[in-house]
C-alpha cells in the first residue's frame, strides 16, 4: 500500500528552487499534522496545545518565507519572468486515460505570495489566540479548528489544478462553519455557523459548475493547461467554447461567470454578502484570520489565478468590476451606521474585498496594462496585514470590555497604550493616509481604475473617503469621546505579552509593506515592471480621505449631540443603511415567502399526498393479499394434498385442452 | 368375453379414486399410507397393462412397476418410522393432531 503510495507520487522533479522547494509539502502537512495531532489527542494536550500549534506554524512561516526568498531573489525568475514550479504531484484519480487529477503543490508568484501571507497571519492569529482564548472549555479543539483552516487555505493557494482547489475550498468553508459556530452554545451563533455554510456552498455550486464547464471543454483540471487553450484564441477548446452560446453569451462567459460567482459567495460580494457580518460570532482571532485576512479573499485569489482567462472575457471581467464597485460602496455606506465594533469591520472588509475586485475587474492583462492585477494583489497582501491588525486590536478591547457595542467604549487610549497605537496604524493605513502600507495599494487601484473606467473610479474616491470616515468614527469612539467607565470591571491591562506581540508586529508591517515594489514580483503575465507613484495624482484622495478623517473626528472626538441631530435629519437614509439596506429581510421574502410557499409546500404536498400514498397503497395490498392467502397454510398434510392433486389436474386439462 | 385393455385401465382408474378417497378422508395415518399404496399400484397396473397390450416385445413397463414396489416400499418404510415417532411425540396417529407444519 505505501508502496504504491509512493509510487504514485512523482519524484521531486529537479527543483529549481534547490533544497528548499521539497520543503514547501511540510508546510502544508504541518498544519495538518497540527489538526490530527490535537483532534486525536486533546484529552492528553490540553493547555499544550495552543503552544505546540504556534510552534508548528511557526516553523511553517520560517519555511514560507525561504521559499519567498528563493523564489523571487534566487531561482524563481527565468528570462525575466517568474515560472510556475510544480513542487510534487501525487496521481489520485484517472477519469479518463487523458484526464487526470492530481495533488500537489504548484508555485507561481501568486501563489508563493499567498503561502507567505497565509502562515504569516495565521501564526499571529495563534499566538494571540493563545492569551485571548485562554481558559476556554474547547482551547484544543479551537486551535485544531485553525489547523485544519490553516492547511485547507494552504492546500488551496497552492493547488495545481481545479478540482484540488476546489476541494481546498471547501475544507476552508467546513473550517469556517465550525469556527463561527465555536459557541454554539449561542444560538445566534449556530445561525450565523449555518447561514455562512449555506450561502457559500450555494454559491460553491456555480463555481463547481464553471470548473466542470471549463474542464469539460479543455479536457483538463490542470490550471496551466486550461489557461493555455482557453487563452490560445486557434486552439479547438477556444473555438469550441465560445462558439456555442446559451441565453446569448458563449460557454466561456458562462463558465467564468458562474466561477466568479462561486468567488463573490467566498468574498461577500453583493449580493451573497449577507453571511460575513453574522460570521462575526465566532471568536475575534478567527474573524481576523478567516474572516478578514486569508479566506474571504480566495474569491479574488481565484480570479487572480484564472485572470488570463478572464482578460479575454470582456462580459466576465466588466461583471466582476460592476459587482466589487457596488459592493465596496454598499458596504461602506453600511459600516458608517453599524454599532458594532466587529460588524463595522465586517463591513470594511468587504468593502475592500471590492477594492480587489474591482481593480481586477478594470485590469487588463500584460505588462503594464496589468496595473489593476499588481494593484488588486497588492492590496490583497496589505489589506491581510492592517485588517487582522485592527481585528485583533479590537479583539483586545473585547478582552478588555467584554463587549461588542460601541457605546460601552470610549476613552480607552490610556487603558490600552499598545492597542490604541496600533489600532491607529491600521486605521492610518486603511484610510490610505501616506505613508502607510493601504495608501500605496489604494493609489495603484485608483490609478489603474482612473485609466480604465471614470465611473468606477468615481465610485472608488467617494467609496475611499467613506472608509477613512468609518474608520476613524470607530476610532475615535473606541479610544477617545467619552471618559471609560472603569469602576464595574476589574482592570486586568491590555493582555499577556503574548497578545501585544502580534499587535505590534503587524503594526510594523502595516506602517512598512507599502513600501515593497510589489508589480516587480506579481504581475498579470509574471513579467516584472515597476510602477511608480505619482505624487499629483495621488492628492486628490489623499485629501479626500482627510476630510474624511476630520468630518469623523468633528463628530466623535468628543461625546457631543452632532451625530444625533444628523441621523435625525436623514432618518430615512440612515434606517435604511442601519438595516443594512434590507438585503437580509430580501432574502428572508425570497426563501421563506416565495420558495418556501411556491415550491416547498407544493413538494411537500406531493410527498405526503402522492408519493406517500402510493406506498402506502402498495404496503396495504400485499398486506391484504397476505391476510387472504395465510389460510391455505394450515398444516393440515391432506389439504395440501389436495392443492397438490387439484394443480396436476389443472395442468392436465392445460396440457390436454390449451396446448395441445 | 375376454379381457381387453379398456376393463384395465377402467380397474386403474377405479383403483386410483379409491385410493385418492382414501387420501383425503381418512384422518388415520396407517390408513393414508394404505392409500398411498393404492394409488402407486394403480399406476403400475397402468405400466404392465400397457406394456402387455401395446408393445409386447419389450419389458419397459415390467421394469417401471418393478421400480415403483421397490420406492413403495421404501417409502413405506420411511413413512412408518415418521408415523411411530409422531405417536411417540403427539400420542396419537391422527392426521389433524399433528398440523405443527404450519409454524
Amino acid at each position: 500500500m505505501m508502496k504504491e503510495l509512493l509510487y504514485h507520487i512523482t519524484a521531486f522533479k529537479s527543483l529549481p528552487l534547490g533544497e528548499v522547494g521539497g520543503a514547501a509539502l511540510w508546510i502544508i502537512l504541518l498544519p495538518l499534522a497540527n489538526f490530527i495531532l490535537l483532534g486525536l489527542g486533546k484529552k492528553y494536550l490540553k493547555n499544550m496545545a495552543g503552544v505546540l500549534s504556534t510552534v508548528l506554524l511557526f516553523i511553517a512561516v520560517v519555511i514560507a518565507l525561504s521559499i519567498a526568498y528563493h523564489y523571487f531573489f534566487i531561482d524563481g525568475k527565468q528570462n525575466g519572468v517568474y515560472q510556475t514550479i510544480t513542487i510534487c504531484q501525487a496521481h489520485w484519480l484517472s477519469l479518463s486515460p487523458t484526464m487526470n487529477v492530481e495533488l500537489g503543490i504548484q508555485l507561481d508568484a501568486l501563489s508563493v505570495m499567498m503561502l507567505v501571507v497565509v502562515t504569516f497571519i495565521s501564526s499571529m492569529v495563534h499566538l494571540f489566540s493563545l492569551g485571548y482564548m485562554k481558559g476556554e472549555e474547547r482551547y484544543a479543539n479551537y486551535f485544531a479548528y485553525l489547523g485544519l483552516f490553516t492547511f485547507s487555505m494552504l492546500g488551496l493557494v497552492a493547488a495545481t489544478n481545479l478540482l484540488q482547489l476546489y476541494m481546498c475550498w471547501e475544507l476552508v468553508g467546513v473550517s469556517s462553519y465550525l469556527l463561527i459556530g465555536f459557541y454554539f452554545e449561542k444560538p445566534s451563533a449556530v445561525a450565523a455557523a449555518k447561514k455562512a455554510f449555506i450561502v457559500t456552498r450555494f454559491a460553491d455550486l456555480g463555481l463547481l459548475i464553471g470548473i466542470l464547464i471549463l474542464s469539460f471543454n479543455t479536457g483538463s483540471f490542470d490550471f496551466q493547461t486550461v489557461i493555455q487553450s482557453l487563452t490560445n484564441t486557434q486552439s479547438s477548446s477556444f473555438i469550441s467554447i465560445t462558439a456555442s452560446s446559451f441565453l446569448g453569451m458563449s460557454t466561456l462567459t458562462w463558465g467564468l461567470i458562474l466561477i466568479f460567482i462561486g468567488g463573490a459567495g467566498k468574498s461577500a460580494m453583493l449580493p451573497l454578502h449577507i453571511w460575513l457580518p453574522d460570521a462575526m460570532e465566532g471568536p475575534t482571532p478567527v474573524s481576523a484570520l478567516i474572516h478578514a485576512a486569508t479566506m474571504v479573499v480566495a474569491g479574488v485569489f481565484l480570479v487572480a489565478k484564472l485572470f488570463a482567462v478572464f482578460a479575454i472575457d470582456v462580459t466576465a471581467l466588466q461583471l466582476v468590476g460592476y459587482v466589487g464597485s457596488a459592493s465596496a460602496l454598499f458596504a461602506a455606506i453600511i459600516a458608517c451606521t453599524q454599532t458594532d465594533i466587529k460588524r463595522v469591520l465586517a463591513y470594511s472588509t468587504m468593502s475592500q474585498i471590492g477594492y480587489m475586485m474591482f481593480a481586477l475587474g478594470v485590469s487588463k492583462y500584460g505588462g503594464e496594462e496589468g496595473l489593476g492585477y499588481s494593484a488588486a494583489l497588492f492590496h490583497l497582501f496589505t489589506h491581510a496585514f492592517f485588517k487582522s491588525l485592527l481585528f485583533l486590536c479590537a479583539g483586545a478591547v473585547i478582552h478588555l470590555v467584554h463587549s461588542n457595542e460601541m457605546k460601552d467604549m470610549g476613552g480607552l487610549r490610556k487603558l490600552m497604550p499598545v492597542t490604541h497605537i496600533a489600532f491607529l496604524i491600521a486605521c492610518l493605513a486603511i484610510a490610505g493616509v501616506p505613508p502607510f502600507a493601504g495608501f500605496f495599494s489604494k493609489e495603484e487601484i485608483l490609478s489603474a481604475t482612473y485609466k480604465n473606467n471614470k465611473g468606477i473610479y468615481i465610485l472608488a474616491l467617494f467609496t475611499s473617503a467613506v472608509t477613512a470616515f468609518y474608520m476613524f468614527r470607530l476610532y475615535f469612539s473606541i479610544f477617545w469621546n467619552k471618559s471609560f467607565d472603569n469602576h464595574h470591571h476589574e482592570h486586568h491591562g491590555e493582555g499577556t505579552i503574548t497578545m501585544k506581540l502580534p499587535l505590534l508586529i503587524l503594526m510594523l508591517c502595516a506602517a512598512a509593506v507599502g513600501f515593497i515594489p510589489f508589480s516587480e514580483f506579481i504581475s498579470s503575465d509574471n513579467h516584472p515592471f515597476h510602477s511608480a507613484i505619482h505624487i499629483g495624482f495621488s492628492i486628490l484622495p489623499v485629501v479626500l480621505g482627510l476630510c474624511g478623517i476630520t468630518l469623523a473626528a468633528f463628530l466623535y472626538f468628543k461625546q457631543n449631540d452632532r451625530p444625533d441631530k444628523i441621523v435625525n435629519s436623514i432618518q430615512v437614509l440612515y434606517k435604511t443603511a442601519y438595516r443594512k439596506f434590507y438585503v437580509d429581510e430580501l432574502y428572508l421574502f425570497i426563501t421563506k415567502k416565495i420558495i418556501f410557499n411556491g415550491i416547498a409546500k407544493p413538494a411537500a404536498w406531493i410527498d405526503k399526498n402522492i408519493v406517500d400514498s402510493c406506498m402506502n397503497g402498495v404496503a396495504s395490498i400485499t398486506t391484504t393479499i397476505s391476510a387472504t392467502i395465510k389460510n391455505m397454510q394450515s398444516g393440515k398434510v391432506q389439504q395440501y394434498a389436495l392443492y397438490f392433486f387439484a394443480g396436476v389436474a389443472v395442468l392436465l386439462m392445460a396440457v390436454l385442452y390449451v396446448w395441445k | 368375453m375376454t379381457v381387453g385393455l379398456t376393463h384395465i385401465i377402467v380397474l386403474s382408474t377405479a383403483l386410483f379414486f379409491i385410493g385418492m378417497f382414501g387420501l383425503f378422508t381418512r384422518r388415520n395415518m396407517i390408513t393414508m399410507l394404505m392409500s398411498i399404496e393404492l394409488l402407486l399400484n394403480s399406476v403400475n397396473i397402468n405400466f404392465v397393462a400397457f406394456n402387455k397390450y401395446l408393445y409386447p416385445a419389450k419389458m419397459d413397463g415390467v421394469f417401471f412397476s418393478v421400480f415403483i414396489i421397490t420406492v413403495a416400499a421404501a417409502e413405506a418404510a420411511v413413512a412408518i418410522a415418521i408415523i411411530i415417532n409422531l405417536y411417540r411425540t403427539h400420542k396419537s396417529i391422527d392426521v389433524d393432531d399433528v398440523a405443527d407444519l404450519k409454524q
